[in-house]
């Protein structure tokens, strides 16, 4: 039987999630990003063709997926600050675990204004 | 055979480090990102009617001021160089036969080149109140209003 690995600094803890979520993040935003650009292209195609594909950004479905994005978008973002810090800021490694905690909390926060105001819109709600 | 990936941060190269500058793009382009892609969300999904007003006219207010142009234009260049060295990264760590490796890697640059031309083509090549569209669908400063 493989004995579990001894405690590191990295494995299983802020270090290593934060890392695979920078990652799936940073996927999902590339993918989502050549989409967005073909999108946008179409303006110069004509009007009727880019507001007729626009409008999938507006039905309920795509509308709440794009909450997910926002969110990644959060995530990736603030973390990348931190991985920044953490690279050129002397004192980085050090705080690398606060600063994972205050990325979620302001990302959680900024999400938490932005999602009742979509989904208002989404929702042709007021 | 092995991927051999030069350490970013060796300190003496033989040759020009190219992953040394790659990181350094990574984190420089980062801090742009984040000012123009929040700056981006906010004035199209937050202010005014947010994604419901997202229509023609919409863009063609917004390109029609060159400061949307190069601010849009500047995005649509960092984040996907951004992107796709950040896709080729995750390439370098998974694909192990070279060929698969070289082949992805081979598309990811394609494909940001392609759009890259696309993208930038359509920011100075769009026209606001063109001929063939409706009416109703063009922004009110249009002759044909
Ligand atoms: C909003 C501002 C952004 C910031 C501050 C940021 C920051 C960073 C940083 C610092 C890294 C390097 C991480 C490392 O070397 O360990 C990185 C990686 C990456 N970023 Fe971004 N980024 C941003 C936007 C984007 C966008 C728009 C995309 C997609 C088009 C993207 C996709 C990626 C990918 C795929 C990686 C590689 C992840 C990995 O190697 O695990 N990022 N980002």
């Amino acid at each position: 039987m493989p004995s579990k690995p001894a405690g590191t600094l990295y494995r299983g803890k802020v270090g290593m999630w934060s890392w695979v979520l920078h990652r799936i993040t940073g996927v999902a935003i590339f993918f989502f990003l050549l989409v967005h650009v073909l999108d946008t292209s179409l303006v110069r195609l004509s009007p009727e063709a880019y507001d007729a594909v626009i409008a999938t950004y507006k039905t309920p479905l795509i509308g709440v997926a794009e909450l997910g994005l926002v969110a990644a978008i959060l995530f990736h973002a603030l973390n990348g600050i931190r991985v920044i810090l953490i690279d050129f800021w002397g004192k980085g490694a050090k705080y690398q675990n606060l600063m994972f905690w205050i990325v979620v909390v302001v990302a959680f926060v900024i999400f938490a204004a932005f999602a009742p105001r979509h989904l208002m819109h989404v929702f042709h709600l007021g | 055979m092995s991927i051999v990936i030069e350490p970013p941060r060796s300190s003496k190269p033989k040759r020009t480090n190219w992953e040394k500058y790659g990181w350094m793009y990574m984190r420089a382009s980062g801090v742009l990102l984040v000012i123009l892609i929040f700056g981006h969300l906010f004035t199209n999904l937050w202010l005014g009617e947010g994604i419901k007003a997202i229509d023609f006219a919409f863009v063609g207010g917004k390109w029609s001021d060159p400061f949307w142009q190069v601010w849009d234009l500047l995005m649509l260049w960092l984040a996907l160089i951004h992107g796709t060295n950040g896709m080729r990264t995750i390439v370098n760590d998974y694909a192990e036969r070279v060929a698969v490796r070289k082949t992805l890697t081979y598309v990811l640059w394609a494909t940001c080149a392609a759009l890259i031309v696309l993208g930038t083509l359509v920011i100075f090549t769009f026209d606001p109140c063109p001929a063939n569209g409706t009416i109703e669908n063009l922004p009110s400063f249009c002759p044909a209003k």
